[in-house]
């Protein structure tokens, strides 16, 4: 009797963990404002569905700290059941044998078609689904302050050329022309959009994808070595360090007339209280329009014991529900990773967005980012950003940038 | 059992866990990082086994070159002024100076802040949009130049400022106590020998300093090679990657390149080169207590 009053009240007590499906334990790394408001949705989400969220939050930008943390925790046996994670470190897990299977919920919502194939080369291992994608970013896109451009008669230049003459306009009218923050990977990710312009789809498929020693040693990559010095020249000298959100707030403020980042830059103009179309605009980096260079977050999945399974495939379920793709990116800036979600409630940016994106993946145009981890594996990544950061600022010409680029490449494969 | 047999091993036993603890996390895994150094490992340990490959890959690749170059400027130049500058200090704090009390712990105080904190506030020190430079300009020198933060070449001395200032404070303290510890009596026998106060110093003081020098050259010596915080804080390894140093490219390396395998390399060889510092250190500081 008494121990069935008091087995009673434990599971009182226990109720709000374990009544329907269970626990989820999500490591992750977004911790800041917007960020931490957009998993709330998915929260909400699980919670209604009566799974309790565990939260395992590692602050620090580009997750790094977070995969130190994961990998101590997976290597002692005690895996969370998801973790958000990038690119080719999703794939290094599946080789370590680590990652569940989730082709049960993958063939019941029918994952297959609707999520872009280049994106599925980065959430399955070996035919399975090992992971959900949350969003796609795409990172060749230009932000520019609309009221200098609207002041100097502008317009989104469509080519190299127009674009420097752009930047030239912008100088003389005494703004800075191009925000940066002297980072390597802000610098590569301005060399991913430099190389797609330069070389098209195939090229930097080429050289950056396959890692060809030809392509990464070839004059069209000198060319862009010669870009990425004249763009250099358009940043004004304080850049070294500068974190992307304060190159944006340059932008916003109408101190510089553009940047070249990813589509997160875009929260930093809507928390500002800025309008795309009014106050500021968003065009792809010119000569990149057709072609897509993304990254993507995604929530992989570890093995986990047979008590954790119909929580963790509810929370597969829930990442990939078309409502939840749509209400999380919204807030992002990022756009759904399936393909068939209603752009009903995005702004036109964002609308833009997933239609490239569409119209990409059906054009076989959507390319990994290198600067994003999605080109080359972490290793290879690391190796160029140290080429492309010393030539931009100025310790190489573009020559040697170029051969030290396959050297590089080369002793990091 | 008797009761002297307990005395002589309740040291031992009390000691044991400690002892225990020490050997296998400090020498098991220095012992294990020496071992995946010959091995292929990149995101996960591995055990096969490549032999020297990974120290050949280590010093053909240009960064660590950068890194070694940068710890050379530093270390050398860290030290030197650290020493120069702690020992001028002590000098003039051990004139019986009115006040001593008050200058002593402002010296000191740097030392109790940690380097993510110094280099942090240096950082906004020196750069030119907010620091120095700006300040100055507003004061009506538009000319003035201070930039060397944002310069690939002179970013390696920006680290050396702040690694100084921090450190200086505690080199002055060492060679103050050592100062201190001075009798008082030969002091007096060189003066009324006529001795003066610039001889005073170079010919009888600072050489009697010198254990101190070798505690303060230790100490700084070792600081100086595992330094990684402050670069982390100051220049987060920049412009581009102008102030590496070996810590921060064993980390990087190690656990965001997937090349545990190389970073491994770059540890044991750290670990050497404090190895050829400290050994000797000991060795003469253990061989000096036996004869006394």
């Amino acid at each position: 009797m008494k121990i069935r009053a008091l087995a009673l009240a434990l599971g009182v007590a226990a109720s709000g963990a374990v009544s329907a499906a269970g626990e989820v334990e999500v490591l992750h790394w977004w911790t800041s404002g917007g960020e931490a408001a957009a998993l709330n949705v998915l929260k909400d989400d699980l919670s209604s569905k009566g799974v309790s969220w565990a939260d395992m939050p590692v602050a620090g930008g580009g997750g790094e700290s977070a995969m130190t943390v994961l990998r101590a925790r997976v290597t002692s046996n005690n895996a969370p059941t998801a973790a958000q994670m990038l690119g080719y470190d999703i794939l290094d897990w599946g080789k370590q044998g680590a990652a569940a299977d989730l082709n049960a919920v993958a063939a019941k919502e029918g994952w297959d078609a609707v999520v872009p194939a280049a994106l599925q080369n980065f959430a399955k291992h070996d035919g399975k689904w090992i992971s959900a994608p949350v969003n796609v970013h795409s990172t060749n896109w230009v932000w520019a302050n609309k009221a200098i451009f609207d002041e100097l008669g502008l317009s989104a230049p469509i080519n190299f050329d127009e674009l420097v003459a752009t930047l030239e306009a912008i100088k003389k009218a005494g703004y800075t022309p191009l925000a940066h923050g002297g980072q390597a990977w802000q610098e590569a990710t301005i060399f991913d959009s430099v190389v797609l312009a330069t070389g098209g789809v195939g090229f930097y498929r080429k050289a950056l994808v396959d890692l060809d020693a030809d392509a990464l040693g070839s004059d069209t990559m000198k060319t862009v070595f010669d870009r990425m010095a004249i763009l250099r020249s358009y940043v004004d000298d304080n850049f070294s360090g500068r974190d992307w959100n304060l190159a944006s707030a340059m932008v916003i403020e109408k101190k510089a007339g553009m940047q070249i980042m990813g589509d997160w830059a875009k929260g930093e103009f809507l928390n500002a209280g800025q309008k795309p179309g009014d106050d500021f605009m968003c065009f792809r980096f010119p000569g990149t329009s057709g072609a897509v260079t993304f990254n993507s977050d995604q929530f992989m999945m570890f093995k986990v014991g047979s008590d954790r399974r119909d929580a963790q495939n509810q929370l597969a379920s829930s990442i990939m529900a078309p409502s939840f793709q749509s209400a999380f990116n919204v807030v992002k800036g990022s756009v759904p990773a399936r393909t068939d979600v209603s752009d009903a409630d995005f702004d036109a940016c964002g609308k833009k967005g997933m239609r490239d994106l569409a119209s990409a993946n059906a054009n076989n145009t959507l390319l990994g980012s290198l600067a994003h981890g999605h080109a080359a594996p972490a290793s290879v990544k690391n190796a160029m950003y140290d080429v492309i950061t010393a030539h931009f600022n100025g310790e190489y010409s573009s020559a040697d940038a170029v051969s030290e680029l396959v050297a590089a490449v080369d002793a990091a494969k | 059992m008797s009761q002297k047999w307990w005395q002589q091993q309740l040291p031992k036993l009390v000691l044991s866990p400690s002892f225990a603890l020490v050997l296998f996390f400090v020498y098991g895994f220095i012992l294990y990082t020496g071992y995946l150094s010959f091995t292929d490992s990149r995101m996960f340990p591995s055990n096969e086994l490549v032999g020297f490959a990974n120290y050949e890959k280590l010093f053909a690749l240009r960064h660590w070159k950068i890194a070694i170059t940068n710890l050379g400027i530093f270390g050398g130049l860290y030290i030197g002024i650290c020493l120069v500058l702690g020992l001028m200090l002590a000098i003039f704090l051990d004139q019986k100076i009115r006040g001593e009390g008050v200058l002593r712990p402002i010296y000191l105080y740097p030392m109790a802040l940690s380097f993510i904190v110094t280099g942090t506030a240096w950082k906004w020190f020196l750069d030119p949009g907010i620091g120095v430079e700006q300040i100055v300009q507003s004061w009506g020198y538009t000319d003035f130049e201070f930039r060397w933060i944002k310069d690939r070449t002179m970013a390696i001395y920006c680290i050396v400022i702040a690694g100084v200032w921090q450190t200086s404070g505690f080199v002055m303290a060492m060679f103050l106590a050592g100062l201190r510890g001075i009798d008082g009596e030969i002091m007096k026998a060189a003066r009324v020998d006529g001795a003066s106060s610039v001889q005073l110093y170079r010919r009888i003081i600072i050489p009697m300093l010198r254990p101190i020098f070798l505690s303060a050259f230790v100490v700084l010596a070792h600081m100086a090679i595992k330094s990684y915080d402050l670069v982390i804080a100051l220049t987060n390894g920049g412009p581009g990657r102008a102030t590496e140093l070996p810590a921060t490219f064993m980390y990087s390396y190690t656990f965001t390149r997937n090349q545990m395998g190389v970073g491994a390399t770059s540890a044991m060889v750290m670990l050497m080169t404090i190895a050829a510092i400290i050994v000797p250190y000991l060795y003469s500081e253990l061989k000096g207590s036996k004869k006394s």
